[in-house]
Formats: structure tokens, sequence, C-alpha cells
């Protein structure tokens, strides 16, 4: 029976190729937007070298400060913030400080290169994971004595030394030379906290140190001992930042800042208020859209789908005549439908794969390294199914209900 | 076989009531081979589609060897047509994405209990009687009209109805096709004892078949035997 349907399926499908190209050409190509979105958002929120413990990282990137009258300024807060506050916490396993990247010129015979350095202490190479290629991170003492080295990504290396190694060996990066002494996987851009082509050690500037003030241009990295510390550490930064708030010398001063983590601190920063990250917002968004962005091709399908079977009225009549129930009609259609789709999302694992590998070797997105991992997969093929239902229960439910002898009637063949 | 007591078919619209068959008293008995005449919107097709629950009447009792259709539930209906009932249509109504073949062994997709293999060895032996074994890989458009004709009469006959109903089955086709046609629906009825009740617009085809019953306005207003008609 199942061979029989498949077997008409394949034929209607090639006999209308034109409706057979909308069809598939709207499965696959909506399919490919899901899953390549799915997968930049894993590849931005999800586990991934160097933030591979993502449930027990925060991140502070923010401070903002509204004052009175209702103006306020904010951006990145201050080393002098960061060390005396936040680095003082007593819940969080480890706190990190480390600068934004800044994008500095070097020369390589004459050669202009654009380098993102970034300035750490030791604490940032022990709560991230990652890959050393060559060598190991500058030790607590090259921080304590402001010395110049430097870990680079691999596309720095391949920049400066080609093929060869390039621990031991020195690079000028804004006309300052700095011994390189590791060399790490590259970092994606997306991965903001950790990202850049050089890091060097926080203390080269350390002018900025005893700058007064809340904001600057430094991020704290913290990593709680456990995922379920998490919500502590949140209250005592919380605790912690209305003590300094009392502190500023307009007492109006109100300050917001929090610990978030790399999703809520997107979230925070395009849909949240003051308090509320608004991941919950985010999630629902995202899956409005995707519903919105599979409706339309749905009903699509299903208007297609309804003039297509409509033609096959005759057929249809003829089953009934010959014994088929309206259910065993519906189950064909459906058999029909669920081919189609299936059909149009391995189109769409295609295409998908094949855009991901064009974002990956174009550069779009710095380092980027995009894949169609498991999880992609399974919620694709699951879309999938869900489409093939959405749009094929409808026209075979119809469709059933037609009656045998106005079925005839329909056709003649 | 088919029994057809008092049956009333009226069509019923917002605005018009159309009767399309009233008082029709009818029994088929076993074997036989009858056709069915008269002017096109007599009811001829009407009264073949509630023998063929198809369709069902407005009023009346079809009973089917003896048994009256109390119920007229989909999935029943279905089955009594699969197991008791061929069909043969005047335009053929052959599956154009399907296999001669495969258009032959459709009945039997709804049977429970038919293997593929045994599927397609009875769709074989179906086409040897109609003369089409040499067609089985070919699709309905490669064939001529009497040629389709026969394949839609082995998917009437696959399924081994008791009987088939044929609704004007050489209307489509020339002369010698139409005979071709007619001589297998004899061979079925006086080889096989298959119950045919064929409606037909050609009084030679009518007369070659053993009862003749006319219509008129949705009333049955002869009901002849065929002396010429020999039984073997």
């Amino acid at each position: 029976m199942l061979k029989n349907y498949l077997k008409i399926a394949w034929k209607v499908l090639l006999r209308r190729k034109f409706f057979t190209f909308i069809s598939l050409f709207g499965i696959s190509f909506t399919l490919m937007v899901l899953v390549v979105a799915t997968s930049l958002f894993d590849h931005a929120f999800g586990p991934q070298m160097p933030e591979q413990e993502t449930d027990r990282l925060l991140f502070v990137n923010m401070m903002r400060e509204q004052h009175d009258g209702g103006f306020s300024s904010s951006g990145p807060p201050s080393y002098h913030f960061l060390n005396n506050y936040v680095r003082t916490l007593k819940t969080p396993e480890k706190v990190s400080i480390n600068s934004m990247f800044f994008q500095v010129n070097s020369y390589i015979d004459s050669r202009k290169l654009a380098l993102d350095i970034k300035y750490t202490d030791r604490e940032f190479w022990d709560i991230l994971d990652f890959n050393f290629l060559e060598g190991s991170a500058f030790t607590r003492q090259d921080v304590q004595s402001a010395n110049r080295v430097a870990v680079i990504n691999e596309n720095t290396r391949k920049q400066y030394f080609g093929a060869g190694h390039a621990v031991g060996k020195y690079i000028e990066v804004d006309q300052v030379k700095y011994k390189v002494v590791g060399v790490v996987e590259d970092v994606p851009v997306l991965r903001l906290h950790s990202y850049a082509d050089v890091w060097v050690p926080i203390t080269l500037k350390s002018q900025d140190f005893h700058a007064p003030g809340l904001r600057g241009t430094y991020f704290a990295t913290i990593k709680a001992a456990k995922a379920s510390d998490v919500p502590q550490i949140k209250a005592e930064y919380a605790a912690m930042l209305q003590q300094v708030e009392g502190q500023q010398p307009e007492k109006s001063t109100k300050l917001y800042s929090f610990p978030d983590t790399f999703l809520e601190g997107m979230a925070r920063t395009f849909l949240g208020n003051g308090k509320e990250p608004g991941v919950g917002i985010l999630y629902g968004l995202l899956t409005a859209v995707a519903f919105l962005f599979m409706l339309l091709p749905a009903i699509n399908l299903v208007n297609i789908n309804i003039s297509r079977i409509m033609e096959r009225s005759s057929e249809i009549g003829v089953r009934k005549a010959f014994g088929a129930s309206s259910t065993t009609i519906i189950g064909q259609f459906l058999v029909e439908n669920i081919f189609l789709t299936l059909l149009g999302g391995l189109l769409g694992f295609v295409l998908s794969a094949g855009v991901l590998w064009l974002i990956n070797d174009s550069g779009l997105i710095v380092y980027a390294n995009l894949g169609l991992n498991l999880r992609v997969f399974a919620l694709g093929l699951l879309l999938c199914l869900v489409f093939g239902l959405i749009s094929g229960v409808y026209p075979a439910f119809k469709m059933s209900r037609l009656h045998a002898v106005e079925a005839l009637k329909g056709g003649s063949q | 076989m088919i029994t057809l007591s008092n049956i009333e078919k009226v069509y019923q619209t917002k605005t018009i009531e159309t009767v399309a068959l009233q008082h029709v008293n009818l029994t088929v008995p076993k074997g036989e081979f009858l056709s069915v005449m008269g002017p096109s919107g007599c009811g001829k097709s009407t009264l073949l589609n509630i023998m063929g629950l198809l369709d069902v009447p407005s009023k009346g009792i079809v009973e089917i060897n003896g048994q009256p259709i109390k119920s007229y539930k989909d999935k029943e209906l279905a089955h009594l047509r699969n197991e008791k009932i061929g069909f043969v249509f005047q335009s053929y109504h052959l599956v154009n994405d399907l296999s001669v073949l495969d258009n032959v062994e459709l009945p039997l997709l709804y049977r429970k209990g038919v293997s593929g293999t045994e599927r397609s060895r009875r769709a074989k032996i179906a086409l040897e009687k109609v003369g089409l074994s040499a067609r089985t890989r070919h699709y309905p458009n490669q064939l001529s009209g009497g040629q389709r004709q026969r394949v839609a009469i082995a998917r009437a006959l696959i399924g081994q109805p008791e009987i088939i109903l044929a609704d004007e089955p050489t209307g489509n086709l020339d002369s010698v096709m139409g005979e071709e046609v007619m001589h297998i629906l004899l061979n079925l009825n006086r080889q096989d004892g298959t119950t045919i009740v064929m409606v037909t617009h050609d009084e030679n085809m009518a007369l070659k078949t053993e009862r003749l019953v006319r219509f008129f306005d949705g009333q049955q207003v002869s009901d002849a035997k065929i002396h010429e008609f020999q039984k073997v």
C-alpha cells in the first residue's frame, strides 16, 4: 500500500514540474532559513570554545547611570569599579577583568594588518577554555611585571610566520614589540567577551587603573563554582551595586549593571528593561517569528495542494468506488504530502549545509565555524513533519469528503 | 442477488426538488446480464449508483444477497463495494499516473491480507482474460480507447465481485471496439457466471443481453426477457 502511494506521489511530482518546483522551493528555502538561523543562534549562545560551561559563566559588560532629570549614560564599566567591587564578590569561584577589544594596526614588511587586541588578567585564562596549539597563556608573574608577552590566534600566526612556529618569536603590534608565549585556535567574533587576535597582559594598560568613575572600557567574566550558585552571585552583585549607589556624590543617581549570561546580556540590550533581562520575551519573539515564517509557505502549500488534488478527483472517485474509505483517502494524501515535505526537507538540508559553508568560507562572521549539528538536524526534521501535516491535513480532509459520484463526474480519463 | 424495493431518489436544493427515481422495484437474480435503457436524464445512472452503494436512496430498501443495507456508514459501504461490486465507467476512469498493472491491482489494495505478489499475480490473470497481458507496463495514455476499457474491465473483475455494474461501457468506443468490449462482458457472464448490470444507449448492445429494463422520467416503464439470448 505504502509503496503504491509513494509510487503515485512520485509520478504526480514529476507530472507537474512547476508546481513541484514551487512547493519544494518553498519548503526547502523556509527550512534552510530556519536551520541557518538556529545554527547561528547555537553558535552565538551555545557552549562553544572558549566558553564551554555557559551555565556557569556570567559577564558584566554594561554600567548605566541614570541621573536626575531623566538623562542617562551607559557603557562598559571601569577598571576601578570592577577591581574594587566585582573582584571582591564572595560567591564566584573566579573573576577576571579584561578590556574590550581594540582594533590596532600592524605592519609586516610594509603590509598593513588590522588586528584586534585585548588586555586580560591571568584569571581570564583560568576561566575560559581556549584550545592552545602552541605554548601556553602568560603567567601571573607576567601580568604582575607587565611583561610584553602575547597570546595570538592561529590566523595572526599565519599572517606573521606563515606555516612556522611562533612561540619565542616577536611580533610588533601598534609599534610595541611582544614576545609570543602561546597560540590559540581562532575564536569567533560572536563571542564578544573572549574574542581577539592578540591577548596581552592587562597591566600594560595600567594608566587606566586609577581613572575614577564607574564607566570605562572593561568587562568582567565571572565563573560560578556550580551552576546553582548563579542566582546567589546575582543577588550579591545587586546588593553590592546598591551599596555603590549609596556612595555616589549625587544621591539621586540610579545605577544599573548586571552579571548576565551571554544570552541574557543580548536580550537585555535589545529587549529588556532595567530590571528583567527579557530572555523569555526573546524566546517568545523568536518562536513567533519562526511560526509566522513557516505559516506563509504552509498556506501556500495548502492552496497548491487543493488545486493539485482537485485535478485528481476522478482518481478519488475510482478509489472510493473500489473500496477506499474516506480515512484511507486522507491517509494516502497525508503520505504523499509528508513525502513531498521530507523531500523538501532533504533539499533544505543540502541548501543549509551549502549556505553555512558559504558563511564560514566568506569570512562574513570573523572566524565563524557554523555547523549542522545533530540538534539542529533533529529540529529541522521535526519542522518538516509539522510542515507536512499543516499543509496536508486540510486538503486531504476536504478531498476525502468528496462524494464518490461527484468525484467521478469531476474528471474523465 | 440485488433487490431494490420501492426506491425513490430526490435531489433537493433550496429552491428546487428534482425527482430522479420513484417507485423502482427491481430484482436482479444471480448470474443475470441485465441492460438498462432510456433517454438521458431518466435516472439510469442514479439507479446504477444506488445499486453500487455509491449513492444513498431517499426512500426504499437495497438488498444484496437477501441482506438489506441498513447502515450507510462510509467504512462499511466501502468494504461492501470492495468485496461485492466491480465498476466499469463510460470514460474508463483509469489513474493516469499508474501503470496498467497497478491500475488493475487497485481494488486489492483495499482488501486485507492480499500480498503484493498475490496482487500482481491476480492482476496478470485478469489482464489475460481481457487479452492485454502484453501491456502490463504501459500507461493508460499509451493505449487506445478499447484497450483502456478492457483494462477497466480487468480492474472490475480482479476482486472477483458478485456483480459488475457497467455505465455505458461502449459509449465512448467505435463499433468494432464496442463489440470487443461487449464480447468480453458476455464471456464473463456466460463462463464465470458474473452478474452484470449494464446501462446503455445502444439498442444493439442491449439486445445481446438477457433482459432489458427501460426507464423514463425516473420510472421503470418496461421489463422484458430477450428471447435470442442464449445461455450456455
